[in-house]
């Protein structure tokens, strides 16, 4: 039976670049010993990473998956598993499993839709790769806007990446928006939903949110008064996971498990679930 | 259906043990039954159920899943998976067989638990039906027969004797190992016992307990219940009720550090815990009311849901017997279902 596949048993990864995005958030790029990629995913799906006598957690991949040579995980550090790899180096080698979870629908509900991206702070992690392989697919959707907020200039993830790449699409606007005045910053400064209300967008969109609870909340009754509809907007949920199978209990609301049947949800399926995520 | 007398049980216990582990209810120095490994000179238990579930034998409270050993920046993974060695546990109750089921539906399910399948194929289960059910005991409720139970091999004890019959073909084949110690009977004697436990189970405080109000689709209609706050109010959230529990099937999984390496493990776990969904990015549920909902929406809606209908409760009774504040599951299921079953 030691032959039997087990969904808990790891394998091995090995961090070969490590990038300083902003001054708690790093992002680390992750392959096999062998120098691959260590499993195939969908935009917006998960992995399990740990390091034995430390812990195990789940983390959204925010590589895309038109990437084949290597994942990467941006990680805020907040916890004993995130202290932990903040403090790693190159060439540490960790475990991960995965892919966990449902993707965002990009070939079928997204496939030709004008799409709206809201992320505010290490929200815009899980939605890079779903940015990103839009961006690799340009031709098969629409616009693609891009609202993205955080507390300080310094605090934008993937900035450079924003401002050099994706803002130079054709076809893509790339919104930022910080909170306070900052010497240096001469974009918009205001909350993401406020920012949302002010740009105005037209109901001829699919939008994406990500972010804190509280940013969520305003963005969706934002996104509400200008007539979006629930079925119209998604979201990716987080909860604490230790298996990632749809087994250990914790990730359950209702007769949903956020790690299986989720991360993933149309707030129109929300509505459905218990309020306790 | 076979018989032998109950002064043969020994001899049957020492000829099952030669080709399997023997486990079986046996009263401890507390005077309490618990599942024990058979050897010379053990006696069976006459208690009604044992204090903890038999859930153990196939979802351990604590287990290795794997273990590490890190040199460096480098980590090598052992597999410290083992082929379970073949085991017999003999005088599970009716309500207890049927917990192996609801488990089944979680772990047997894709991606399957390599470790509880594991144990569930080399492990045989030998039932007895309850000729004294208890005043706790509902498992009728959940369409349970305590006369009829399920299982590898059924067997019924009365004052002399013990019946077998074979329910599955692993059953039949230990049947055969124990034929020269048994004889082939009639199954009158048998019917006249099920027809006894027919009796005292309809006269039970809570034969007339329902699922009425609870299963699948009732989310919206139960979740914001305003009965959840005054039945959680004294909740202490010890989770005792989660631990004596046949079917609480939630689990942790954590890192031991030996010095020469490290070992992960999963143990049970509770919702009823406040740091069961706690992470840095909140807590879902803030307070006891939202744990204790947790458990019973669990059991009799969300379960249930994801399951064709079946519940996740077997009515054992144990946690009647053992919630220190008295609170327990048909509590919720008459004061919330919407109909008193009294």
């Amino acid at each position: 039976m030691t032959n039997i596949q087990e969904a808990l048993i790891p394998k091995i990864g090995v961090i070969t670049d490590i990038r300083i995005d902003t001054p708690d958030i790093k992002t680390f790029r992750v392959v096999t010993p062998d120098g691959v990629k260590p499993f195939d995913h969908r935009p917006g799906q998960c992995a399990m990473l740990s390091m034995p006598g430390i812990g195990e957690a789940m983390f959204s991949i925010t590589s895309s998956p038109t990437n084949t040579e290597y994942m990467e995980f941006s990680i805020k550090k907040c916890g004993c598993v995130t202290d932990w790899l903040h403090q790693a180096e190159v060439g540490q080698q960790i475990t991960v499993r995965g892919p966990y979870g449902n993707p965002f629908p990009v070939d079928d509900a997204f496939a030709g839709k004008n799409l709206l991206f809201v992320a505010g702070g290490v929200g815009l992690a899980p939605l890079r790769s779903v940015i990103n392989y839009c961006r690799h697919y340009r031709e098969r959707y629409g616009t693609i806007d891009i609202v993205y907020g955080s507390r300080s200039k310094d605090d934008l993830l993937d900035y450079q990446e924003i401002i050099q790449e994706w803002a130079n699409d054709e076809g893509v606007n790339v919104h930022l928006t910080i909170d306070r005045e900052q010497e240096g910053w001469d974009g918009h400064v205001g909350f993401v939903p406020n920012f949302v209300k002010e740009l105005g967008f037209s109901t001829d969109k699919t939008a994406i949110l990500c972010g804190p609870p509280i940013m969520i909340k305003f963005t969706l009754d934002g996104l509400y008064s200008l007539g979006f509809e629930k079925t119209q907007i998604y979201t990716t949920l987080e909860m604490r996971m230790k298996c990632g199978i749809g087994k250990c209990g914790r990730c359950n609301v209702g007769s949903k498990y956020i790690c299986k049947d989720g991360p993933v949800f149309r707030f129109d399926e929300l509505d459905e679930l218990p309020d306790e995520y | 259906m076979r018989k032998c007398s109950l002064d043969s049980l020994n001899a049957i216990f020492t000829r099952i043990n030669q080709f399997a582990k023997l486990y079986l209810p046996v009263n401890g120095n507390d005077g309490k039954a618990a599942y024990t490994e058979w050897q010379e000179g053990l006696e069976w238990s006459n208690a009604l159920n044992t204090t903890k579930s038999p859930k153990d034998f196939f979802f351990p409270q604590t287990e290795d899943l794997m273990a590490f050993r890190t040199s460096g920046k480098n980590i090598e993974i052992i597999d410290t998976r083992k082929e379970s060695e073949d085991f017999v546990v003999f005088g599970v109750r009716a309500c207890d067989v049927k917990s192996f089921e609801v488990l089944d539906n979680v772990f047997l399910k894709e991606p399957y638990d390599s470790y509880y399948a594991n144990r569930r194929e080399h492990g045989i289960i030998i039932s007895v039906a309850c000729t004294r059910p208890a005043d706790t005991c509902f498992c009728k409720t959940f369409g349970i027969d305590p006369a009829k139970p399920q299982g590898d091999i059924s067997v019924w004890k009365t004052a002399n004797e013990l019946y077998w019959q074979s329910n599955t073909d692993r059953g039949a084949a230990l049947l055969d190992k124990i034929a020269d110690l048994t004889e082939e009977c009639g199954t009158e004697a048998v019917e006249e016992q099920q027809q006894q436990i027919n009796k005292i189970m309809a006269k039970l405080p809570l034969a007339n307990l329902t699922t009425d109000g609870w299963g699948a689709g009732k989310t919206q209609e139960l979740f914001d219940h305003p009965k959840w706050a005054e039945l959680s109010e004294a909740c202490l959230g010890c989770g005792t009720c989660t631990f004596v529990c046949p079917t609480c099937q939630c689990y942790d999984i954590k890192d031991f550090n030996s010095g020469k390496g490290v070992i992960r493990f999963r143990c049970w776990d509770s919702c009823m815990y406040s740091d069961f969904t706690k992470m840095s990015a909140g807590q879902p549920r803030l307070t006891q009311k939202e744990r204790f909902r947790q458990r019973f929406m669990h059991k009799l809606v969300y379960y249930p849901e994801n399951n064709n209908g079946m519940f996740s409760c077997v009515g054992c009774g144990r946690c009647l017997a053992k919630c220190p504040i008295s609170m327990n599951i048909a509590k919720v299921m008459k004061t919330i279902g919407g109909k008193d079953n009294d």
